[in-house]
């Protein structure tokens, strides 16, 4: 299940390949945003809140029982923090937990997006990854 | 398109930026540094980097009490830098120049000295527009000692009011604690007429400089507090090490802040008696590198000319206003008749992080958030703002670099 992890990174990474420049780049990661899987209005909650980013960013995840994966939902009052959580829910969505703990993002250098996992940074892209890996070890 | 007018000033910015080595350089590939972050620390200049390197190369050694060469001269350098931050300031002396980790140390001191005079009922007086520094200290002394904390509201446009203040002082009011300059806002608060309508009931009154001394050398005898705080890392200095000035006999009747080596005359297992100003306040070993690489920061900024570089300012700062409202959807957040070189502003339908985050990848720093201040953001329902924060090495052509810049994001992020 691995591979699916590392083809959807790979997946990606094509993707933002056909980007020249950075400008380019955070305009398709913007635009990933809109594609992210929405969360319930109610479920913005601090139950679901990422804590440390400048930005508000909720994701919920579901256990799917029948096919044991998880299920994120997400969105953030920031578009490029929604960006972010749209590209980690792509590549985690619909997952086994035990896949989830152990995915890496080392692809996100390879988009050019790296510096965000900086703890420096403050939309919290290490914070959701460790949140939903969190809620990944409840099920695994 | 950006105009590049010259500065209507006879400050050689051209010059000054030669000083600073961090402003040259590129923080991203082609893409040269545009550093508008200077509310949250100011660059260094080359004199101040060397001294920092001299002291730790050639007189590294501990101070005060050395009978040795080395440490001698290490005294006489940190004696000096009080001197000089006295110069800076206009302290009538330099034992109430009193060397902390900054303001935030500075206004702890002052709470865990001062304050242990207080009890429950008392009140201190801060303001809506007061960093977390001048807010979090006083509610730890609210839960312990049962004082009362009165906050003043300030308008709309980020004025304080005075009013309010007058109204707020009463017969258990035993500190006002007021911002000099909102870190925020860029607000420049009347601190003689605070001072001046709190002594009138015999109030003490600290002020926080922390905004203020980066702009040029300051006169705590004019402005007349009792305790004034500041820090170096904004002023050109290192960071680690700020100030805390009082008045004489408001120094004298602080009891000790920490125990320990260099504010004692004489230990016994009995009793110890403890040694005179300033070192009562400066306990163990000081910052001396920093303290010392302050005092040449302190030189270096009183050598610029004050109206030069107030007139260069208020020009950066007008010309930036002006420029960058004519992008669409951007409010100026702070907009009181007399302002610091700080720009605030908040988008309609944009978040300051995203706007941030695209201005970083152009080179252009500045910071997004509640800048420490979060009930100030409450009270204005904001979630943040992007703050912009001239100094006197900036320039006209770095305010054109952040329109264009925040043209480029607005489109993008739009």
């Amino acid at each position: 299940m691995t591979v699916a992890v590392d083809d959807r990174a790979r997946e990606i990474v094509d993707e933002f390949a056909l980007f020249p420049d950075w400008m380019s780049r955070y305009e398709y990661l913007i635009e990933m945003g809109d594609d992210i899987p929405p969360i319930d209005d109610e479920d913005k909650t601090d139950a679901h809140r990422i804590h440390g980013c400048q930005s508000k960013v909720w994701i919920r995840a579901d256990y799917d029982e029948d096919r044991g994966v998880l299920m994120f939902r997400g969105d953030s009052n920031a578009k490029i923090t929604r960006g972010l959580a749209a590209l980690i829910i792509r590549v985690l969505n619909e997952q086994p937990p035990a896949v989830v703990q152990k995915a890496d993002f080392d692809f996100l250098d390879e988009i050019g997006m790296r510096e965000h996992l900086s703890s420096q940074r403050s939309n919290g892209l290490a914070a959701m990854i460790e949140q939903m890996k969190d809620r990944a070890s409840q099920y695994a | 398109m950006p105009t590049t007018a010259p500065t209507p000033a006879t400050f050689d910015v051209d010059r000054v930026r030669q000083d600073f080595p961090a402003l040259r350089q590129e923080v991203y590939e082609d893409t040269p540094l545009v550093y508008l972050d200077n509310a949250a620390t100011s660059q260094k200049p080359e004199s101040v980097i060397d001294r920092l390197n001299r002291y730790y190369r050639s007189e590294n050694s501990n101070v005060h009490r050395g009978v040795h060469r080395l440490s001698q001269n290490a005294t006489d350098a940190y004696e000096e830098a009080r001197e000089a931050v006295r110069s800076y300031i206009n302290a009538a002396a330099t034992e109430q120049v009193i060397f902390t980790g900054g303001t935030t140390e500075s206004i702890n001191l002052v709470a865990n000295t001062y304050g242990q005079r207080l009890e429950a009922g008392d009140e201190i007086v801060i303001t809506e527009m007061e960093h977390h520094a001048n807010i979090v200290p006083w509610q730890m002394l609210r839960d312990t000692r049962g004082i009362r904390l009165k906050v003043v509201p300030i308008s709309d446009d980020g004025v304080l009011d005075l009013d309010a203040l007058n109204d707020a002082l009463t017969d258990r009011t035993r500190l006002v604690s007021v911002v000099h300059i909102s870190n925020a806002l860029g607000t420049v608060n009347p601190v003689e007429d605070i001072v001046d309508l709190a002594h009138d009931r015999g109030i003490p009154v600290l002020v926080d400089g922390a905004q203020s001394v980066p702009h040029g050398p300051i006169d705590v005898q004019r402005i007349g507090a009792d305790f004034y705080c500041f820090s170096g890392h904004k002023m050109c200095g290192p960071t680690g090490i700020g100030v805390l000035y009082g008045r004489r006999e408001m120094l004298e009747s602080l009891p000790p802040y920490q125990g320990g080596g260099d504010m004692i005359e004489e230990v016994t297992f009995e009793k110890t008696t403890y040694a005179d100003l300033p070192h009562r306040l400066e306990a163990g070993t000081p910052n001396i590198a920093d303290a010392i690489a302050l005092g040449t920061a302190a030189r270096y900024m009183e050598e610029l000319d004050p109206e030069a570089v107030g007139t260069h300012e208020a020009d950066l700062l007008a010309y930036a206003t002006e420029r960058v409202r004519s992008i669409d959807g951007l409010r100026v957040i702070g907009t009181a008749p007399n302002k610091a070189s700080v720009l605030s502003m908040a988008f309609e339908d944009l978040h300051p992080y995203d706007v941030g985050t695209i201005l970083d990848r152009l080179g252009i720093a500045v910071r997004t958030g509640h800048h420490c201040t979060q009930p100030l953001m409450q009270r204005l329902g904001l979630p943040g703002t992007l703050r912009a924060s001239f100094a006197f090495y900036n320039t006209r052509d770095d305010a054109d670099a952040l329109v264009d810049a925040l043209e480029t994001a607005t489109t993008m992020l739009r």
